[in-house]
């Protein structure tokens, strides 16, 4: 939606690439775009020509669970907002008659002399994103999805329960629209098989299988949801807890491998036959089965490869590197997202992030010469007295109108004092819808706009700029949540749910009489970045910004870079970590814009987003030098540690380490493994339990390298695995599998019998109990690894100066774990590597560039405006009790003299307007912009008015 | 002379191939950063994948 309202994005639909020429920096793109039919520059997106055309069919927006025409919207929200036809089914454009669109629609937009064009484009850079597919479920004949109508896949299992989709929102099989008792999903569909699918393991079906349980729950409570599965691969920040969750509210999970679905064309029922692990045989009917298929790549990246001049792997996504998770072996061409491999909606978003810093890298000489500032409409100056309100109520789709009475709401709207105007629209944060805003301001000349519909949490921002493209202070607004806070937690009280849409409505009517226009501070950006955390990611992160000419602090606390990454002597994929370190250490040390002070600490840190004052510690020779460093942003980059056991003998026996160490014992040659020798590995040792509540994410891939790198050396050498869920995901899968096909022994352990250790004469005696035979399995290992958990860095002083939110887990918080990956709590302050969450060479690469990224944007912008809902300070009522600046959560408060006297100042670029201030100040002297206390208690009153 | 100078300037701005979530994420960062950017897209719509989830992991907010 955002996308749609930039000047400098240009959106090109219906197109292809044909040919790619020229060089890094200077390509020449030739690009085939397909007729829509429609004019979109006249086309309001009303839908009459919908309505006439006589063709129907299938919605693939909709899975193809419900219908279409053949000239439709892709969906409702679309960007663009305008219709288009379906020349594979027009029967205009496949048999020369019908027409019906052009005679019904209004505005003349529809136009079948449209013709494919070629046009070419010239650019520096060339980014694909070009996504994935479900796999095709048809593909797995034993499940028979093609004859069954109630077995679905996980997309449109994710349409049946959305409130747009096709049975607008309830959980209902497709077969006879009734609901399904029983629901069972069947994970690895197309994924993890040599047979029908794909050898990689699709890395998100795990995750989004728990999601849609926990969604159909929430829908229907009374659904009994069983989930088969060969390993729950819930690795990756805050997706153990997720499963925990599923697992208390009533979510059945089955180890199970369910290899055929029976169809019963009388119930339309399906019947699945399983063996558990320890062998029994079970049968069990279910009402619906979801098949969460597994990704694939689509058939085009082939060409689109050829004609780019870059590689596909053996998969057939687009290639990359370790080290280069973003680069092509063409240069100025990146890839990002789900076209490079299956991964997770965070991933994507910080690759994208990633391959646009790559661009901008490659071209930051030319950066701002083709780009036009948003222009707006000078604001109107509004009239104190004479109100006129403009309310909009939203459905949100059926998520507010299947519950409020809309139109009862709105026409209640129209006779509270002040209104002038009030509408109920679909979907209020749709194009057409903005532009419906626009134009009620100007027509009406509303002075305040009251919106009821979503969250403003979400949506705030985008109101706001359509209200002041229309003219208006983007303060003159008032937004009413009836979804979250009505028709969601109201859901079966539809009376009163439209009765509180009322309230909630005349209340913020009540205080838009009190709003006023207010000023957005705007605060310059020191043009510098202060990196902490010397390794992968804080070097990754302060090259990238050197690279587009930004000057950079790096700081490290021991002597020397490298951090985690010089613990890593060889990679699964055969990449050479040693040599790549050795290199970036070079260029970071080396770049004339990075600062690198090695032993050095922060002490403290002052300013807000722009202007940052840092103090640093620096061990010398002669004791320690403190240097206070002045910058506009922070990267934060300090990593994680290794969690020390005390069980399984760790620390007692000689012969029981940390699977790094194992590791540097095979590189150095301390380790040589023998005929006779046995090796074991315990994975999940800290992890997923008591002591730490999530998955590493590293640790089984980090085994099975070691693994196969001791059966590489001696293949005779018996090794072991002992574990939970093996979670090599991603294309790792593949590493697993040569793993057991060399003879490495996978054995799982439960975590209420874990393994036993007992020290022998030249080793260790590991007893497990294997659940697929049901006895104990004894070893006598002449070393045993343990997998422990990486856990957060203690450095309290830091944090203390950050003051940086932390998860439960301990590791820094993003202000959105889907959306804004790589963006702390607090403005200009940015996260990235380890210090996140545990995570792979080539992830913490990708988000150190994502975090450059977000940095740079500031850096090279050169200013920020701030929101205009700061605290503001009456110094004449202020007593200088300085109580607000000692609740302050965000030092925005600072006690300042004015005439000798003692006075709080607020530092605007800091405060986020959270209101600590004004509701402890006992003199009533801080009033909040947008908040005020007048305002406030209007709204009180309009509650108890009606 | 003149020719040769405009050849080799680099050019400030970039392509986007697909309009997905991916896609637009690039085509906002770049434009922020101050290049002019194409988002290609082969269907009628941007949105991919992710306009047609429900809601997302963990807080199960809106996916549009």
């Amino acid at each position: 939606m955002e996308a749609g309202r930039s000047p400098n994005i240009e959106i090109i639909t219906n197109a292809e690439i044909k040919e790619i020429s020229g060089i890094a920096g200077n390509f020449f793109v030739k690009i085939l775009c397909y007729p829509r039919y429609v004019d979109a520059a006249k086309c309001t997106g009303c839908g009459v020509c919908a309505q006439y055309c006589p063709v129907t069919i299938l919605d693939p927006h909709n899975r193809n669970l419900s219908l279409k025409k053949a000239i439709d919207i892709q969906y409702t929200q679309a960007v663009p907002s305008s219709y288009s036809v379906n020349p594979d089914y027009c029967l205009f454009l496949n048999k020369k008659e019908c027409k019906q669109c052009t005679r019904a629609c209004q505005t003349g937009a529809i136009n079948f002399d449209q013709k494919p064009e070629v046009s070419e484009y010239h650019v520096g850079s060339i980014i694909m994103a070009t996504g994935f597919k479900e796999c095709d479920a048809s593909s797995i004949e034993s499940y028979g999805y093609k004859d069954s109508p109630n077995i679905v896949t996980g997309l449109e299992f994710e349409r049946i329960s959305s409130a747009s989709g096709p049975y607008t929102g309830k959980i209902l099989r497709p077969s006879d629209l009734k609901k399904p008792q029983k629901i069972a999903f069947i994970q690895c569909a197309g994924s993890r098989t040599q047979i029908s699918g794909k050898s990689y393991c699709s890395s998100v079906c795990c995750k989004y299988a728990v999601k849609d349980a926990i969604v159909a729950l929430e829908h229907e409570p009374d659904l009994d949801i069983t989930i088969f599965f060969m390993d729950m691969r819930l690795y990756g920040k805050g997706f153990e807890t997720f499963y925990e969750r599923a697992r208390k509210s009533g979510v059945t999970f089955i180890r199970s491998r369910v290899s055929e679905i029976k169809h019963d064309k009388d119930t339309e029922d399906l019947a699945i036959e399983y063996i558990k692990e320890d062998g029994t045989l079970h049968h069990d009917t279910f009402n619906l089965i979801v098949l969460p298929m597994g990704l694939e790549p689509h058939k085009e990246n082939y060409s689109l490869a050829k004609t780019a001049g870059i590689k596909l792997n053996t998969h057939g996504f687009f290639q990359t590197g370790l080290f280069n998770p973003l680069n092509t072996i063409r240069e100025g061409i990146y890839v990002a997202g789900g076209c490079k491999g299956p991964m997770p909606l965070p991933d994507s978003v910080m690759q994208a992030s990633g391959a646009a810093v790559c661009a901008s890298e490659l071209l930051k000489k030319s950066r701002g010469t083709l780009i036009s500032e948003k222009a707006f409409a000078e604001e109107i100056s509004i009239d104190q007295e004479d109100l006129r309100i403009g309310v909009f109520v939203c459905n949100c789709g059926k998520n507010i109108g299947g519950v409020v009475d809309v139109v009862d709401v709105k026409k209640y709207a129209e006779t509270l004092p002040g209104v002038v105007v009030s509408t109920d629209n679909i979907y209020s944060c749709s194009e057409d819808t903005q532009v419906l805003i626009k134009e009620t301001v100007i027509n009406e000349k509303l002075n305040r706009v009251v919106i009821a519909a979503c969250t403003p949490r979400t949506h705030e921002p985008l109101f706001q700029t359509t209200i002041r493209e229309a003219g208006l202070n983007k303060c003159l607004f008032e937004m009413v949540n009836i979804r979250d806070q009505c028709s969601w937690v109201h859901a079966y009280e539809k009376e009163e749910a439209t009765q509180k849409a009322k309230d909630l409505i005349r209340m913020a009517v009540a205080k838009a009489g009190l709003i006023q226009p207010l000023a957005e501070p705007v605060i310059n950006i020191i043009p510098k970045a202060l990196v902490i955390g010397g390794g992968l990611a804080g070097m990754t992160a302060a090259l990238s910004l050197a690279e587009q000419g930004f000057e950079c602090y790096l700081i490290e606390k021991t002597s020397v870079l490298g951090g985690n990454l010089r613990n890593i002597h060889y990679t699964l994929d055969g990449e050479d970590p040693k040599l790549y370190l050795n290199e970036l250490i070079d260029k970071v040390s080396n770049h004339n814009l990075i600062n690198v002070i090695t032993e050095s600490e922060v002490e403290s840190v002052n300013g807000f987003v722009g202007n940052f004052h840092t103090v640093i510690t620096k061990s010398s020779g002669h004791g320690t030098d403190r240097e206070e460093l002045k910058h506009g942003i922070i990267i934060l980059a300090n990593g994680a540690a290794v969690y020390e056991p005390d069980e399984y003998l760790y620390g007692k026996s000689e012969n029981v380490l940390l699977q790094h160490l194992l590791e540097e014992r095979i590189a150095s040659g301390q380790f040589i493994p023998a005929k006779e020798d046995s090796v074991v590995m315990i994975q999940c040792v800290g992890s997923r339990d008591d002591n730490h509540s999530y998955c590493s994410s590293i640790c089984c891939s980090m085994a099975i390298k070691n693994a196969l790198k001791i059966k590489e050396i001696n293949p005779c050498t018996n090794v072991y695995v002992l574990y939970r869920d093996m979670r090599p995901y991603g294309f790792h899968e593949d590493f697993y599998k040569d793993a057991r096909d060399r003879g490495v022994v996978f054995i799982r352990y439960d975590i209420k019998h874990k393994p036993d250790v007992t020290e022998i004469d030249g080793g260790v005696c590991v007893t497990v109990r294997d659940p697929i035979i049901n006895k104990d399995v004894v070893i006598d290992a002449k070393i045993l690894a343990l997998s422990t958990a990486i856990i957060p860095r203690e450095d309290k002083k830091l944090e203390k100066a950050l003051s940086v939110p932390k998860s439960a887990e301990g590791f820094f918080l993003e202000s959105h774990v889907q959306l804004k990956p790589v963006d702390s709590y607090v403005d200009g302050i940015y996260i990235c590597g380890m210090s996140q969450f545990p995570k792979p060479i080539d992830e913490s690469i990708f988000q150190a560039k994502a975090a450059a990224s977000q940095a740079s944007i500031l850096l090279a912008r050169g200013y920020v405006k701030s929101e205009p809902i700061v605290s503001f300070c009456d110094t004449d009522k202020c007593i200088g009790c300085g109580i607000c600046e000692y609740f302050c959560p965000y030092n925005a408060i600072k006690m300042i003299r004015i005439n000798k006297k003692r006075k709080a100042e607020i530092v605007v670029a800091a405060c986020k307007g959270c209101g600590v201030c004004s509701s402890y100040c006992p003199a009533r002297a801080i009033s909040m912009g947008r908040f005020t206390d007048e305002q406030i208690l209007a709204q009180i009153k309009a509650f108890g008015a009606d | 002379m003149k020719n040769n100078n405009r050849d080799n300037k680099l050019v400030g701005a970039v392509m986007v191939v697909g309009g997905g979530i991916t896609g637009i994420q690039a085509a906002m960062d770049l434009s922020e950063a101050g290049y002019y950017v194409y988002l290609i897209e082969r269907s009628s719509a941007i949105g991919g994948i992710m306009a047609g989830l429900d809601k997302t992991f963990p807080t199960n907010d809106c996916a549009i």
